[in-house]
């Protein structure tokens, strides 16, 4: 039994390894004085100051964060819409194309799909920018947030609807009142998904926006091609620690709410 | 199958989404397609002929009569394609593959892992996945370079004498490719073999089965359909994948979204790019419908 323990061991730490290895070499560096990536010039946080000036990384950053937000609430509430006539609807005509569509871009190539806004705008002649960016991302970010809530809507058992209309509520209001509560957490986790896809999103934004709107990933690729700067390391750090916390506060709030749980148990 | 009427409500719930869809993935779908068929021109956007409404019926029906198959044709004569193509296949196809032998023993390890501790290690594994995917691949460029960690560690080990040549070769695109997957081909083996019944192990092992062959036998192929799912997920995105082949290869890495990348961006030949990815899109989803038409038929048998 030792013998497979050890196995069990070795192979996790050699995923664990393989896995952060890269991004903690990657923020360690980014405190390092020197801008070479070998050379240890001692610890300094002289590329934090640095990315503090930078107007253009922050602009980028600043345009990622509203596009995500703005693309993540369309694409929720139109793949809501979506989800809802995929499992309430019946078989409606021309379903299977309105699902296939949906679908589609999910197999896709990024190149592909950015290829086809991108044409699709200039003949819209709709100028490129953060317009087209938003719309762009609400519609690949779409396809995930209506998988993400068709499942949702599966679970919820359709005899509660029909309870709710039984007692003298409307069609709407039994989905308002009964369903979008119990929906409620995918919702949240569809508006996260699409949000994050959104702001790391490269190939799409490059092909959908135009001069005036940069994201961040845009900044940072540009930067990387011209040549490294520690710069990135800082910027890539902070993200890092972004989601970190993002994640540490998830885990509290999950056990928060079990141990309430057990609590009222 | 019974088709009934949607009621006003309905329509409008059905009608947004499907305005959206239809403006800004049917219709640039369609426009491709029909790119795909004309000529490259000088004027802007570059090809001809160029679609407008305005023309009527008699102006479509002398447009139809324009279009041509030549980037079609010029995709079987131009070695550039067809040589990224089956670059593109190779290198999603080798990546895949590693992936599997890297990500399954890890997958395995964390399936038999105390109950109460694999959650966590589950967050833990996915959690790379949600930093920027372009941070991680820049992450590899500093260790990979010629000047980078990696061969900076073996060369002060003395293992070897000069540095290995790795950053901007097709080795570090697969590098890059099973890095960054990775957590797509780790969740399905993962949930596969944890939904595994112990006890099928115990009685194999229970009628003599050496813990080799229990492997053999019993766990890997009940994993099947979880290996199956992580090889697909993989493969998929890493034929047309575009920033690592872009920021990890060198001029000798061929790949598809790279190559259309350029042909849209720098050439400016957007009916064979546009060609190319119809071609691409054929590819990639006709495998897909096939499967799910394999998978319908073997449910319709079972039951």
């Amino acid at each position: 039994m030792t013998g497979t323990d050890l196995a069990r061991r070795t192979a996790m730490a050699a995923g664990f390894t393989f896995l952060y290895g890269p991004i903690l070499i990657l923020a360690g560096m980014s405190f390092n004085a020197s801008k070479l990536v070998t050379v240890w010039g001692g610890f300094s946080t002289r590329w934090y100051l640095a990315l503090l000036d930078d107007a253009a990384m922050l602009g980028a950053a600043r345009i990622s964060l509203e596009a995500a937000v703005l693309s993540a609430i369309i694409a929720t509430a139109l793949g809501l819409c979506a989800a809802v006539a995929l499992t309430r609807f019946g078989e409606f005509r021309t379903r299977s194309l309105f699902f296939g569509a949906l679908h589609a871009p999910l197999v896709m190539p990024e190149v592909v799909l950015g290829l086809a806004l991108l044409s699709a705008f200039v003949s819209f002649g709709m100028e490129r920018g953060f317009v087209t960016l938003v719309i762009a991302h609400a519609t690949f970010t779409m396809c995930f947030t209506t998988v993400v809530l068709v499942a949702a809507l599966r679970s919820c058992d359709p005899a509660l609807e029909e309870a709710a209309q039984d007692l003298g509520a409307t069609a709407l209001q039994a989905f308002v009142l009964v369903v979008l509560p119990s929906a409620a957490p995918a919702l949240v986790s569809a508006f996260l998904l699409a949000f994050t896809l959104s702001l790391d999103d490269l190939v799409i934004a490059s092909f959908a926006t135009g001069p005036g709107a940069t994201t961040l990933p845009m900044r940072i690729y540009s930067q990387v091609r011209l040549g490294v700067t520690p710069e990135v390391n800082a910027i890539s750090t902070l993200a890092l620690a972004c989601v970190a916390l993002a994640l540490g506060l998830a885990a509290l709030a999950t056990k928060g709410r079990s141990s309430a749980a057990t609590d009222l148990a | 199958m019974m088709r009934r009427k949607l009621n006003v409500g309905q329509r409008l719930v059905l009608g947004a989404p499907y305005l959206w869809i239809g403006l800004f993935f049917l219709a640039p779908m369609a426009l491709i397609a029909k790119i795909s068929l004309s000529r490259p021109a000088q004027a802007r956007p570059p090809y001809e002929p160029v679609f407008s409404f305005g023309d009527g019926f008699s102006g479509l029906v002398k447009k139809l009569g324009s279009l041509t198959f030549e980037a079609y044709q010029s995709f079987g004569e131009d070695r550039l394609y067809l040589d990224s193509y089956l670059n593109s296949l190779a290198i999603a196809g080798v990546s895949t593959l590693l992936m599997l032998l890297v990500a399954y023993p890890f997958a395995l390890a964390m399936a038999r892992a105390p109950a109460r501790v694999r959650p966590l290690l589950i967050g833990l594994a996915v959690a790379p996945f949600w930093t920027s995917f372009l941070i991680r691949v820049y992450a590899w460029i500093a260790l990979l370079k010629d000047e980078g960690l990696i061969n900076h560690a073996l060369m002060a080990l003395h293992v070897i004498d000069a540095p290995l040549s790795i950053y901007a070769t097709n080795v570090a695109v697969v590098i890059g490719i099973v890095y960054s997957y990775l957590p797509f081909m780790l969740l399905p083996l993962y949930s596969a073999l944890a939904r595994q019944d112990p006890a099928l192990r115990e009685a194999a092992a229970d009628l003599g089965a050496s813990p080799a062959q229990v492997f053999w036998r019993v766990t890997l192929p009940l994993s099947r359909s979880g290996v199956f799912a992580g090889c697909l997920l993989v493969f998929i995105p890493a034929v047309g994948e575009f920033v690592i082949p872009d920021l990890l290869g060198g001029s000798e890495t061929l790949m598809i979204g790279k190559t259309l990348w350029s042909d849209f961006f720098a050439n400016r030949d957007w009916p064979s790019a546009s060609a190319a990815a119809i071609i691409l899109l054929a590819l990639l989803i006709g495998p897909l419908l096939i499967a799910e038409r394999a998978r319908l038929r073997a449910d319709g048998e079972r039951s």
